[in-house]
This record gives C-alpha cells, sequence and structure tokens, in this order.
C-alpha cells in the first residue's frame, strides 16, 4: 500500500468533484425537504485504493469459512427448525440490500453536497456485495441442507407470498417517494442505524447456538460495512437539521420509519429468534431482552436522544409503545402463532413447540403458556395429516385475523385494531401508527404543508383478496409450493421428512374455499361493519374469538 | 479445592440433516427453479442475481408495494425508449379472486440479458483489488527507482495539468451516470452490470487523483492543482466537460450507457488514453503513466464495453421491436456523434504540448473512429456519415 494517510488521501479525492457549467446532472427524484450547500465532511473516509483489498480480505475469510463448514460437515449439525426459517429469511434479505444500492442515487441531487456523494457510492458498492454474497449463502445451503425444497423456489416463493411482501417494504421503501424520506430517514437512520443489529448480530449469534455459524460468518461480513452506512445517513441527517423547516418532515418521517420498521422487522427476526432456535438454555437472552439492548439502550438512548438537542422530534410515545407491544402485548409470539396457523401459505417448514421450549417461554415472558400453550399443543397435535384439515380449518379457538393495510402484518393486538375508510375502501390496520401511515403522512399535504413528493401505498396490499374463496391446493398450485412429485407440499407444519406425514395437495382438497377478509369487510352492510369491528377488539391474546357478553 | 462453574453454552447436537441423509420429495431438487438460464447450465452468477428485483409481470403477485408521488413503483420499463419483447402486454391486473399467476418466465424480453462478465461480489473485489494493488506496486517501484526523474519537464506539466483532467471526466461519469444508471435499469442484472461500470469509473478517478498526489509529493515542480484549472478553463478540455456534462443530464437510462461507453468512450476516451497518453509517455521518460491509464484502458475494452455490447445488441435484433429499437440507437447515434467527434478535435492541441511527440493527432483519430466502425457494425447499425465529415 502507499504510504499516503487515508485522511490526505481522502482530501485528495474531493479535488474529484466540480460544479456543472454547461449541463446539470439529470434529476430523476424529487423531495420535500430544504438542504443548503454546506461543507459537510464525508465521514467514511474510504477511498477505493484501501477499500478494495480490505473487502477481498473480508470475501476470502467468508469464502474459507464456507469451505470449512463444508468440509466439516457443518450440516450433520444444524437445527432444521433453524434453518427452515432461514428459507423466508433468506429469500427476503437480498432485495432490502440490492435496493439500498439502487437507493443512493436517490440522494446525489437532493443532498447538494459532493463529499457525501463518495461515501454513498461506496455503500452503493458495498450492497451490491450484500446482495449477492446472501444469495451466495443461500445456494449453498440449498446444495448441502437436507431439504433443499424453498431454497430452491426461493425468489418466486418471495415475489407471490404474502410474507415475502411484508418484507418487500425494507426494500420497496428505501427506493421510491421523496428522496430524502426513503433512501437517508427510513433506510438509513432507522433501518440501518437501528434494525440490522438485530438482523445482522443478534440471528447470526442464534444461528450459531444451532449449529449454523455460516450465518454468522456472512453477517457480521456484511455488518462491518453497515457501520459505515450508518455514518452516511447521520451526515445527511445532520444536514436535514439545520434548516429548520425539515423539522416538520424529520419528525413526519421518524414516526412512519420507526413504527413500519418495528412492526415488520419485530415481526420477523422476532419470530426467526424465539420459535426458530433449539437453545432453551434459561440464561441466553431472549428477543425482547436483545430488542431493549441493541434498540432501545443503544439505538434509542444513545443515538436518537443526544439529537433531540438539534431540534429532531423524536416519537418517543412510538419507541415506547413498540416496547409495550413486544413486552407486554405478545407481539412478537402472536406473529409466531399466525404464521405457524397460516403454514399452507408457506414455504418453508415450522417445527412444533416442545414442552421444554414451553417451559422457555414461561421462564422468559411470564403468563406465556396461558396465552399460547393450548394453541401450540393443538398444533403439535395436528402436525401430521390424520384425517383432519390443516390448523387453519380446525376449531382450536383462532380467529383467522385481517391484515394490516399499512405493514401488512395482520391486526394480531386485536385491542388495537382499527377500521376506516380510506380512498373509498374500507380498511383495516394494525394499529393508530400503521392508520396515521397510510392516512396522514403517505398524503400530498401533510398538515397543511404541500408535500408533493411524498410516495404512495400501492398494489394489492391484502394477500388473500387475491384468492378469495379458493380452495387452498389451488392456492398452493398457483404460487408453485408444490414439490418434484407434483403433490406433496413444499410447507409442512412439522420435521418429519417421511413421505408418509407429509402434508399433500390432497389433503388441502378438503378445506373449504379461503374467503379474503377484506374483501367480506366492503361487502358488509354498515351494521355488520360496526358489529365486526366491535367483536374484533375484543379478540385475543392468542387470537382467541371474543368473550361472550 | 477450587470448583469450576460450568460456562453456559449452547450444546452441539447431531442432526443429521446434511444433503442425501433421506430421500424424500424434492430431496434431490438442488437447482434455483425459478429462471431459465442463458446456458446449458445455470451459472453462479446468474444464482447470485436472476430474479433478485422482482417484476409484477411474472411472480410479483401483489405487485409493487411503493410508489412514487405518480403512484408507480419499481423499475418502470418506460424509463428508457427501447422497447423489449413482451412488454407491452398490459401488467397483469391481481383482483378479488383473480390468482397471483402473472406471464410465463420471463414475461419480457429485459430479463434475457446476462453480462458476459459474470460480475458479482466475488469478481468485483478480486479484479478491483489486483487493480489497486498492481498500480500501487508500480507506483512505489518508480517512486524508488527515481523514475519520475527521467520525465521531461513538459511531460511533468503535461501529466499534472491533461492526464489529471481526465480524472473528472471517470468522477462524473461514475457518479452521475452509471452510480445513477444503477436506480434505472429493468432488471437485476442491468442494474448490477451499471452499478460495477460505475466503480470502474470512480476507481480509475480516484486511481488518477492519488497518483497526481504522488506526482506532488515526488516532484518538485508538479502542480497538484493543476488538472483542476485544466478542468475548469482550459479550451482544450472545455468540450469534453461540456459532452461529459451533458452525458450525465440524459433522462434515458440507456442512451445515456449507450452514449457514453459507444459513442464517446471510441471517439474520445481512447483517443485521449489510447492514442495519445500511452503513447507520449514512453518517449517522454515515463513508464509508470501508462500502467494507470492501461488499468482504465483494460475495465472499458475488456469488461465495460463487452457488456455494453451484450446490452444493447440484443435490442437490435428482438423478436417484437428490432426495427423500433434500431431506430431509436440509430437516433442516438445521429444525435450524439457529432458532438463527440467535435470534442476529439478539441482535444488535438494536447498533441503537440510534449516534447516527445506522440503520433499525429489525425492518425489517433483516424483508428478511433475505425475502432467506432467496428462496434457499431458489430451492433448492425448504420455509421453515420458525418463521421467522415
Amino acid at each position: 500500500m502507499s504510504r499516503q494517510s487515508v485522511a490526505k488521501a481522502h482530501q485528495k479525492i474531493q479535488e474529484l468533484s466540480w460544479e456543472p457549467a454547461y449541463h446539470e446532472p439529470v434529476s430523476h427524484y424529487g423531495t420535500d425537504y430544504t438542504f443548503r450547500k454546506a461543507k459537510k465532511k464525508d465521514p467514511l473516509k474510504q477511498v477505493l485504493r484501501s477499500y478494495f483489498p480490505m473487502e477481498e480480505e473480508k470475501d476470502n475469510r467468508v469464502y474459507g469459512a464456507q469451505d470449512g463448514a463444508i468440509r466439516g460437515n457443518m450440516f450433520r449439525q444444524v437445527q432444521q427448525r433453524w434453518m427452515e426459517w432461514q428459507k423466508l429469511f433468506l429469500s427476503i434479505i437480498p432485495l432490502p440490500e440490492i435496493s439500498a444500492a439502487r437507493a443512493m442515487p436517490l440522494l446525489f441531487r437532493t443532498v447538494p453536497n459532493p463529499e457525501l456523494h463518495n461515501g454513498q457510492a461506496i455503500q452503493m458498492i458495498d450492497e451490491v456485495r450484500h446482495s449477492t454474497i446472501q444469495q451466495n449463502l443461500k445456494r449453498l445451503y440449498m446444495n448441502n441442507y437436507i431439504d433443499p425444497a424453498g431454497f430452491n423456489s426461493s425468489l418466486r416463493g418471495f415475489q407471490n407470498d404474502y410474507a415475502g411482501t411484508i418484507g418487500r417494504q425494507f426494500a420497496e421503501g428505501f427506493i421510491t417517494g421523496d428522496a430524502i424520506t426513503a433512501a437517508s430517514i427510513y433506510l438509513t437512520i432507522v433501518a440501518e442505524t437501528a434494525f440490522t443489529n438485530t438482523l445482522f448480530v443478534a440471528m447470526p449469534g442464534e444461528a450459531a447456538a444451532n449449529g449454523d455459524y455460516l450465518l454468522p460468518t456472512v453477517f457480521h461480513s456484511v455488518q462491518s460495512d453497515e457501520s459505515r452506512h450508518i455514518s452516511n445517513g447521520y451526515a445527511t441527517l445532520l444536514m436535514a437539521l439545520s434548516d429548520e423547516s425539515n423539522h416538520q418532515l424529520l419528525a413526519r418521517d421518524l414516526r412512519y420509519a420507526w413504527w413500519n420498521n418495528h412492526c415488520v422487522v419485530d415481526a420477523a427476526i422476532g419470530t426467526f429468534i424465539e420459535y426458530g432456535t433449539k437453545d432453551r438454555r434459561k440464561d441466553r437472552e431472549s428477543y425482547a431482552e436483545m430488542w431493549r439492548r441493541w434498540i432501545y439502550d443503544d439505538y434509542y438512548r444513545s443515538y436518537l436522544v443526544p439529537l433531540e438537542k438539534y431540534g429532531l422530534e423524536i416519537p418517543h410515545d412510538l419507541i415506547e409503545e413498540s416496547w409495550n407491544r413486544i413486552w407486554n402485548k405478545g407481539y412478537v409470539h402472536e406473529v409466531a402463532q399466525f404464521f405457524a396457523t397460516g403454514w399452507i401459505a408457506n414455504y418453508w417448514r415450522i417445527d412444533p413447540m416442545t414442552d421444554e421450549d414451553f417451559e422457555w417461554f414461561e421462564h422468559k415472558y411470564p403468563g406465556w403458556y396461558d396465552k399460547y400453550g393450548a394453541w401450540w399443543e393443538n398444533y403439535n397435535r395436528l402436525s401430521v395429516p390424520n384425517g383432519h384439515k390443516p390448523i387453519a380449518f380446525e376449531d382450536v379457538d383462532y380467529v383467522y385475523p385481517h391484515r394490516c393495510w399499512t405493514c401488512m402484518v395482520p391486526c394480531l393486538i386485536r385491542e388495537d385494531m382499527v377500521m376506516d375508510e380510506v380512498d373509498g375502501q374500507w380498511r383495516t390496520y394494525c394499529s393508530e401508527p400503521c392508520h396515521w401511515t397510510d392516512k396522514v403522512a403517505f398524503r400530498p399535504t401533510y398538515q397543511g404543508r404541500q408535500t408533493p413528493n411524498m410516495g404512495k401505498l400501492i398494489g394489492s396490499r391484502e394477500w388473500e383478496t387475491l384468492y378469495h374463496n379458493w380452495n387452498f391446493a389451488d392456492i398452493v398450485k398457483d404460487m408453485g409450493f408444490v414439490r418434484d412429485d407434483g403433490n406433496t407440499l413444499t410447507a409442512q407444519p412439522h420435521l418429519d421428512l417421511d413421505p408418509k406425514k407429509m402434508w399433500t395437495l390432497e389433503h388441502l382438497r378438503r378445506c373449504p374455499p379461503f374467503p379474503s377478509p377484506n374483501v367480506t369487510l366492503n361487502e358488509m352492510t354498515e351494521a355488520e361493519r360496526e358489529a365486526f369491528r366491535a367483536d374484533y377488539v375484543r379478540q385475543g391474546p392468542a387470537g382467541r374469538p371474543a368473550p361472550a357478553s | 479445592m477450587t470448583t469450576t462453574q460450568e460456562r453456559s453454552v449452547p450444546k452441539p447436537a447431531f442432526t443429521d440433516a446434511e444433503a442425501g441423509a433421506r430421500t424424500f420429495p424434492d430431496s434431490e431438487a438442488r437447482r434455483f427453479n425459478y429462471f431459465s438460464s442463458a446456458k446449458r447450465k445455470q451459472s453462479h452468477y446468474e444464482d447470485v442475481t436472476v430474479e433478485v428485483q422482482p417484476d409484477p409481470r411474472h411472480y410479483l403477485s401483489q405487485g409493487w408495494i411503493y410508489g412514487f408521488a405518480d403512484g408507480r413503483g419499481g423499475y418502470p420499463l418506460d424509463w428508457t425508449a427501447l422497447k423489449a419483447w413482451g412488454q407491452d402486454r398490459p401488467e397483469p391486473v391481481r383482483s378479488p379472486g383473480s390468482g397471483g399467476a402473472g406471464y410465463e418466465w420471463p414475461a419480457h424480453g429485459w430479463h434475457e440479458f446476462r453480462d458476459p462478465n459474470e460480475e458479482w461480489e466475488q469478481t468485483i473485489y478480486r479484479n478491483s483489488s489486483n487493480v489497486v494493488r498492481q498500480l500501487n506496486q508500480n507506483i512505489d517501484a518508480a517512486r524508488q527507482s527515481k523514475a519520475f526523474e527521467q520525465w521531461n519537464p513538459n511531460w511533468v506539466d503535461f501529466v499534472a495539468r491533461h492526464v489529471g483532467a481526465w480524472m473528472h471526466v471517470d468522477h462524473g461519469l461514475g457518479l452521475y451516470l452509471f452510480a445513477n444508471a444503477n436506480r434505472r435499469g429493468p432488471t437485476n442484472m442491468h442494474n448490477t452490470a451499471l452499478a460495477v461500470n460505475s466503480t470502474h469509473r470512480i476507481r480509475s478517478a480516484q486511481d488518477l487523483a492519488l497518483y497526481n498526489l504522488t506526482l506532488s509529493e515526488e516532484i518538485d515542480a508538479f502542480d497538484g492543482g493543476a488538472h483542476v484549472q485544466a478542468w475548469s478553463s482550459d479550451p482544450a478540455w472545455q468540450g469534453v466537460r461540456e459532452v461529459a456534462e451533458q452525458l450525465t443530464s440524459t433522462w434515458d437510462w440507456a442512451e445515456a450507457v449507450f452514449a457514453t461507453n459507444l459513442v464517446f468512450e471510441p471517439l474520445v476516451g481512447e483517443l485521449f488514453r489510447s492514442n495519445l497518453v500511452q503513447q507520449a509517455a514512453p518517449a517522454n521518460g515515463d513508464f509508470i503513466t501508462p500502467t494507470l491509464i492501461g488499468a482504465e484502458e483494460y475495465d472499458y475494452a475488456e469488461r465495460d464495453l463487452r457488456c455494453t455490447k451484450a446490452m444493447f445488441a440484443p435490442m437490435v435484433s428482438d423478436r417484437e421491436f428490432a426495427e423500433h429499437n434500431t431506430g431509436i440507437l440509430q437516433s442516438w447515434l445521429q444525435s450524439w456523434l457529432p458532438r463527440c467527434l467535435e470534442v476529439a478535435r478539441t482535444l488535438q492541441p494536447l498533441w503537440s504540448q510534449p516534447d516527445a511527440k506522440p503520433p499525429r493527432f489525425e492518425d489517433g483519430l483516424d483508428r478511433a473512429k475505425s475502432r467506432f466502425t467496428a462496434i457499431v457494425s458489430e451492433l448492425s447499425l448504420r455509421v453515420p456519415k458525418e463521421l467522415n465529415q
């Protein structure tokens, strides 16, 4: 390497940029934020001369470990319970990564500071690295793990499954709408700074405890890049804060981004960590404990709160409510139960919980068994086909939930459900902040201010609508979640690979048609709808029907 | 006697969860089954890139879920005027009870593009690390052998001003054209290839900037800031600067890439790099600058040009839109060729500046034109008559 210091080299590359004299670079993306041209140091201080060899060295370590895992027969020791959830996780995560690469150009014209563009360009390359290194890990799992089903159909499954759609918010939210809302606040300030801690640090730790040391190998390597991206976001945030007219938008975007990340990431990663593990040591941290440490203390108290003195309005209420949902309202448990209820719509297998699991949950979340124990016992009882229907169609004291129009996770904390007619359609929301996101935040005006660049929530947001009144055998065939015998389902509610114990399309034929909750809601009379709402908010916990009044 | 408290650690368990341990439906299905490979066997590159960016026309059943203010999300195909077969079919409409199926994969011709360089993270870091390591060694070796002392005085100034000026072209195009384009292409294969092209240009810009820094430290008479002055006010560079800026201002991503890699680069980039710097340097005592310029030349000629040709060649033979695309590409040639040719000529004064003269400007320009003609012919496009004016 050259002897030039990094600082000197970095200073030199600042000479590369210039003010256009003849034509301005194309402006494809808009923002309602205003930025004054201001000197702001590129916090990454990274030059490609040292960056490439550094990343190559990191790669060598990753690929060396992968060779070692295969030669050392790692898959003789991995827990299937864990690996099955990777079919979902690794189908989702390469898109958010590559979307982060695509998001960087949104900032070029909207943040008028060429020094920051250098860091953004390096982040773009990093994100290409992350996306393809994760695809490669999935490929390795597909080739070496006992059950390749679900890995082999990964990106098709991701694109047409409701769980993949929930995950896509963590990608499409980076690349559309107001450029600063998307690529700075949602992506770098909240997703990368807060939630990659649970994604890329806490979860790999759990993987290792389940015999998989490749997920930590790859994701810790990824996370070591994330810390640089966090600096990118921070620099842009400080620039935005320096103009008071941005404070209102920052407050809006932080509320939206925080709540959406909580809804989506805590649902997924919480489930993987709590229900995908076989490690039931009482002194291992629960997801709630990890969340308190990584997100509440490290992010909220150490990173966000100090920014308050610069005028950043912090959504203290939402952060406290997120914790309340995780700790008191059983958010993660409700989500895991829903995933397991709807196992027939998945492309991975979900292991039943055992007495050892029950004991751990009760230890970590006192009162868990009273709420969820009986349902998981039913799940276990109904896991192998034996003349009965899948659990979603059996009477197990569970009411199939409505979906949140905004975050698309179902409205599982029943008492918090909000119902409203928005854009001429009756919609349900899991919570008031999600209702606000759709009705108030993602609109062309906000608190009387014109916000013409704000994005829109679009698409067929309720997955069930597509299959309104279909038989589930046809739904599964339409999605392609069938194994190579043309009959056995990719998903199973257990881990036994004995073909005689696996569910098939024929088993699903016995199920009644599957109606869309949202279509049904919109077909109701006003009185029926109000009765539905009044009943719904009295349901739960654990999806139980409302008690007789 | 001391007792040691047992540490709390996860217990390994034998699970026998390795491939082949049991036979059951799908137990041998170890291939991504949601796309067709370009060749008989799926490549590693395809496995890690194809379909990562979804498409509502085939599998993305719920459609894009976030949109811009105009309600459009994802990667609209009309972000370029070019078209690929199948794209004019309406997007599948999903409604109550419609099911989720779209068109059969790939649904349209854009998905058939594969980067011939098969770039993904391992190739990016291996190739780029090799380049920066070799360049650093070359520069260190030159410094230790006091090679810079052999440079003719005019050459010192030439490198400071003119070789230095080129770093701005690389930087501007790398960042505001290629990195920008990585959000615009219709598939993950396009956008990943464009991101890689961007890294090549940004790295070349930084290579030149840091080389300039070294020269400032090694050669007393070397003016490390002369490149800024040349770029901002030297008449010989203003044409290049104007066209570079115009390229970055182009709305259509494909036009910007086409005009840069298939018109500007052969007629201006290679003219300057291969037909001036590479030819003039040795005679002026400089064996080191050509290694930097050569690295960039290799990235362009052997990687980015190769990839760009593979990106545009299918457009002119598209089974539905060949004629439409040929017309568009021809119009792009028509609009960018005269600009680039004019710019090439504004560089002519540079040929007379080194003490030891390179081959004549006109000879270099002829070579650049021949190169351009070959590229255009390879794509079955017509060479505009303006080339010979």
